[in-house]
């Protein structure tokens, strides 16, 4: 019996090994499959439930992880909600995580390889994995100037540091409150998102630098100048006739000047003079004259067509290709298929005022570890070169007689001198976007910045724009 | 090699008590230290910790004290063994406690403490396990009284489709876990005294000698009861573990592969039956093998569900676990009871999975150590089947969990929450320790003084090992130590 027994004994042995050897196929290997199995509530749980670390803004917390006792461990709150929407993002356990909430997500939850260690020493003491926090580059004060100044409206701010490329300032409106969104109670969340997506004013967009994108305007004249100069075929001293109407070629179709403006004052004008007024007819020449491949070719060395990230990821701004000259006309004063973001229109202006150079963009001043170690410190990093010195010059002294002398100025401030260009992108209805874009000062550029108010009347929204953009470079010059 | 010295040290065997205490005050400690670590702050505040270990600690006191009066000679092991298991379920039913509704943590403490009294009890009056012997029958009728009383009318009690409850009292109490003692000791009984009939008369067909109906008849109702259970009580797990036991033991006590081979067609056979026949053992094996088939995994009865989250708490554990307190267990039905290795597999990881595994191992090498150890046919075939009894339920247990095999509702022995399958587990350490006891006894050794004959030659008396097992070896073919 005992032989019986001695085998008993062996089988025994071998059913706890084999027992061993499952626990270890379900613990180990097939482990990560179990745990992204989309079933798997308790990934859901973690992730949505875990104490993410901080996006702060001058030291203030616009996204923070409380502690919570409904099944999740923490809630995910932004305190500022609409004001902050468009860069945080939301944090939802149904519909996943957008904005920084989505591009910071390994830093904000701790997963990043820079956190490697970290978690390492969190798996021996048992602390629960809590994320680095991310400090913005966003000045506080503006961000709510400028989330004030666009309240009632559809449109979008944005302001650089022409020098460094630090977001400032990135506004859109409408926005939404992303603490709905993140609610861990699943009926009010479904609702409200349903509601927001089916919204017409589409207040989930960043506009700033996602969404439908817009129609540069006249805005685009910036970059026919800088092509106008680059070419060769124009100087600053260069005289272009300057009809009321001009007849395209190939079509029926007429391109009228600027009504808002002074134009019909001269029937020949230097390109500053047009810049000032924002005269159509002599850019559309310009443009048709140095050819849509030079335009192009200035257009992306500002920006377009490049793909960036900030680290939100930003839509490509657009420059038509093969188009017919009556096309490149229109394309020349930022219409027909031209489409860019307010952040290539800011970014466009902050390398005229920043000697020809372009920087990155970026929100990011610095990530810090929960034990306050910086994982990330913002260094300013230098984009592209968009053009000469010269050149940028140049175009930085016609776009500030454009405020001194032209019809940019609303935006002017007393003893500054500030530089910026308007635009009224026709839209189709009866109404109009209208943009500013500028710098200011001119000598010495603290801040760049685009804005947009859609869908107003021209006399409204030009004078929505340039009160908005001054208002703005006051705020950041005092 | 000094023969005189040798039989010196095997004339006064020590008997390990203070071993067996200082291992049972390590074993103590595990309980309160798991529920400190779970929750510091609520431990310090409910005093579960100190309850745990006053409890614990006066239980096992008692149970040493009983040994040492009772039976010095016991095995050392087997006592802080069940106490560790013991402690360790503890814990983490606590812990669920904490996080879910289930309030069972009291509850278990309470049986604890009289699942060891009772084990004292038990431990004291038994002591020689052959009285075992003389109950043969009246446990087969136990077995069946107990197994039928949940199938009674106002006394039985249907949980989630499974009858296998009986109320007394507000209280539930699961009888199946006492029948597979009684179970196990009808077996033993009637294996041991039957062992050469069923063993010589017989036809022989081919190759294979079949034993005679009326030597056998017994069995086959004990065989019968255990489907009757599957059956009636839709029980799948105990089914397997009565059939499991009935099979091991007809192996131990007949050395007969070739029947065990048999056995399992016919476990092959029932199970095919009752896939077809039996819509509660289908929808096990169905959420066996479509387990991630959503219309499977979304079966509110019978489905997948509970497989699915508790292999994803498994996962989530991981090598090294999250910590006491840090997994999920309240995602997983059952968490407490039947899916408690899911519990501990998220909070301590394979790491700590792995390291319990090896006490139920010692646990029940312990057991098989008493069986080759003891010289009667029946103490041998009671303990080893009392070992075998606990490594099929592991088996299927955790095999059920990590899909090797059909999930099926048994508990993890000493773990789960549950008064009935303390109790049981207990009694069978009483009945072990009584066998580890008569194994390694040393007033038997007296008939054998002057044995010159018996060689003790390369045999280094290792406290453990009984000079009996190393007479009763020598005297097999096989020989060895055990």
């Amino acid at each position: 019996m005992n032989t019986a027994i001695r085998r008993a004994w062996i089988a025994s042995a071998c059913i706890f090994v084999l027992l061993l050897g499952t626990l270890t196929y379900v613990q180990f290997f097939d482990s990560k499959d179990l745990q992204a199995n989309a079933w798997n509530s308790r990934t859901l749980y973690e992730s949505y439930g875990s104490q993410r670390g901080s996006i702060v803004v001058d030291g203030v917390e616009v996204a923070v992880s409380v502690e919570s006792n409904d099944g999740y461990a923490f809630q995910r709150t932004y305190p500022q909600a609409d004001i902050y929407a468009g860069l945080t993002g939301y944090f939802s356990s149904i519909y996943g995580a957008t904005g920084l909430e989505s591009a910071m997500d390994e830093q904000l939850s701790g997963n990043s390889d820079a956190q490697f260690y970290d978690r390492i020493a969190q798996m021996f003491t048992g602390n629960t994995a809590a994320g680095a926090s991310v400090e913005l580059t966003i000045d506080g004060e503006l961000q709510q100037l400028s989330y004030n100044l666009l309240q009632g409206h559809k449109g979008s701010i944005v302001a650089l540091n022409p020098k460094t490329g630090e977001v400032l300032a990135m506004v859109s409106s409408p926005s939404y409150d992303p603490n709905v969104l993140a609610s861990h109670n699943a009926e009010p969340v479904i609702a409200e998102y349903a509601a927001l997506n089916e919204d017409p004013d589409r207040p989930l967009y960043n506009r700033a630098i996602a969404g439908d994108t817009y129609a540069p305007a006249s805005t685009f004249k910036i970059i026919d100048a800088v092509a106008a100069l680059e070419s060769g075929e124009y100087t600053a001293d260069s005289v272009i006739p300057n009809p009321q109407n001009l007849s395209l070629p190939n079509t029926d179709v007429t391109l009228p000047n600027y009504l808002g403006g002074n134009c019909t004052a001269r029937s020949e004008a230097t390109i500053e003079w047009a810049f000032a007024q924002s005269c159509n007819t002599p850019f559309a020449q310009i443009a048709m004259k140095v050819g849509q491949e030079q335009i192009a070719q200035t257009a992306q060395n500002f920006g377009y067509g490049q793909d960036l990230s900030i680290p939100l990821t930003v839509s490509q701004s657009v420059f038509p290709t093969n188009m017919e000259d009556s096309q490149l006309a229109l394309a020349s004063i930022g219409q027909y298929d031209v489409k860019t973001t307010p952040l290539q229109v800011a970014m466009t202006s902050a390398a005229i005022a920043n000697e020809g150079v372009q920087m990155k963009p970026n929100l990011i001043r610095s990530v810090k570890s929960h034990n306050l170690s910086s994982l990330y410190d913002f260094s300013a990093e230098q984009l592209r070169r968009s053009t000469s010195p010269a050149v940028a010059h140049q175009v930085r002294d016609w776009m500030v007689n454009s405020v001194d002398h032209g019809i940019a100025a609303g935006a002017s401030v007393d003893g500054v001198s500030v530089g910026g260009k308007t635009g009224t992108a026709e839209t189709g209805t009866d109404t109009v976007n209208s943009w500013f874009t500028g710098f200011a000062p001119a000598d010495d550029p603290q801040v760049a910045i685009a804005v947009v108010y859609e869908d107003v009347d021209t006399t409204t929204g030009s004078q929505l724009s340039t009160s908005a953009a001054q208002q703005i470079f006051e705020a950041v010059l005092n | 090699m000094n023969k005189a010295s040798t039989v010196s040290r095997v004339d006064t065997p020590r008997s390990r008590r203070l071993t067996e205490l200082l291992l049972t005050l390590c074993a103590i400690a595990l309980c309160p230290i798991s529920m400190y670590l779970i929750d510091p702050d609520r431990a310090v505040e409910n005093r579960m910790w100190l309850q745990a270990l006053l409890v614990q600690g006066v239980g096992a006191l008692i149970l040493h004290a009983v040994m040492y009066l009772r039976a010095r000679y016991a095995d050392p092991f087997i006592l802080p063994l069940a106490v560790a298991l013991n402690g360790l379920g503890l814990a983490m039913i606590y812990r669920i406690d904490l996080t879910t509704p289930a309030n069972a943590g009291a509850m278990q403490l309470m049986w604890t403490g009289l699942a060891m009294v009772v084990s004292a009890v038990v431990l004291f009056f038994l002591r020689d396990h052959k009285i075992l012997l003389k109950v043969t029958y009246i446990s087969l009728l136990a077995s069946v009284l107990l197994l039928i009383l949940p199938l009674m009318p106002f006394l039985g009690l249907e949980i989630n489709g499974a009858r296998i409850w009986i109320s007394v009292g507000g209280r539930t109490f699961q009888p199946g876990e006492l029948a597979k003692i009684t179970l196990a000791i009808f077996f033993a009984g009637y294996l041991s005294t039957h062992r050469d009939l069923i063993l010589l008369a017989g036809k022989k067909i081919g190759p294979v000698r079949l034993p005679r109906f009326r030597d056998m008849a017994p069995m086959v109702v004990a065989w019968l009861i255990s489907l009757a259970v599957l059956v009636f009580q839709r029980d799948l797990g105990s089914a397997i573990l009565f059939f499991g036991i009935f099979l091991v033991m007809l192996y131990l006590a007949t050395g007969r592969l070739t029947w065990v081979a048999l056995g399992l067609l016919f476990v092959v056979a029932g199970g095919l039956l009752a896939y077809n026949y039996i819509s509660h053992v289908h929808y096990r094996i169905n959420a066996w093998t479509h387990a991630f088939e959503p219309e499977i995994y979304n079966q509110p009865l019978g489905g997948s569900g509970q497989i699915v989250q508790g292999l994803f708490g498994l996962a989530s554990g991981g090598l090294f676990g999250r910590g006491w307190g840090n997994g999920r267990p309240d995602l997983v039905s059952y968490s407490n009871s039947d899916m408690i290795i899911t519990a501990l597999g998220e909070e301590l990881g394979l790491m700590g999975l792995g390291a319990i595994l090896m006490l139920f191992l010692l646990l029940i090498s312990r057991g098989f150590r008493a069986a080759l150890g003891t010289r009667d046919a029946f103490g041998k075939l009671l303990a080893a089947g009392f070992s075998a009894l606990m490594v099929i339920q592991l088996f299927v247990v955790i095999g059920g969990v990590t899909r090797l095999i059909p999930l099926t509702g048994l508990t993890t022995p000493f773990m789960s929450a549950g008064g009935s399958s303390l109790l049981s587990n207990w009694i069978i350490v009483a009945i072990l320790l009584a066998i580890s006891h008569a194994a390694r006894a040393p007033h038997v050794v007296e008939a054998f003084d002057s044995a010159d004959s018996v060689d003790y030659s390369g045999s280094e008396a290792d406290g453990a090992t009984s000079v009996i097992s190393r007479i009763t070896d020598s005297t097999t073919p096989q020989g060895g130590r055990g």
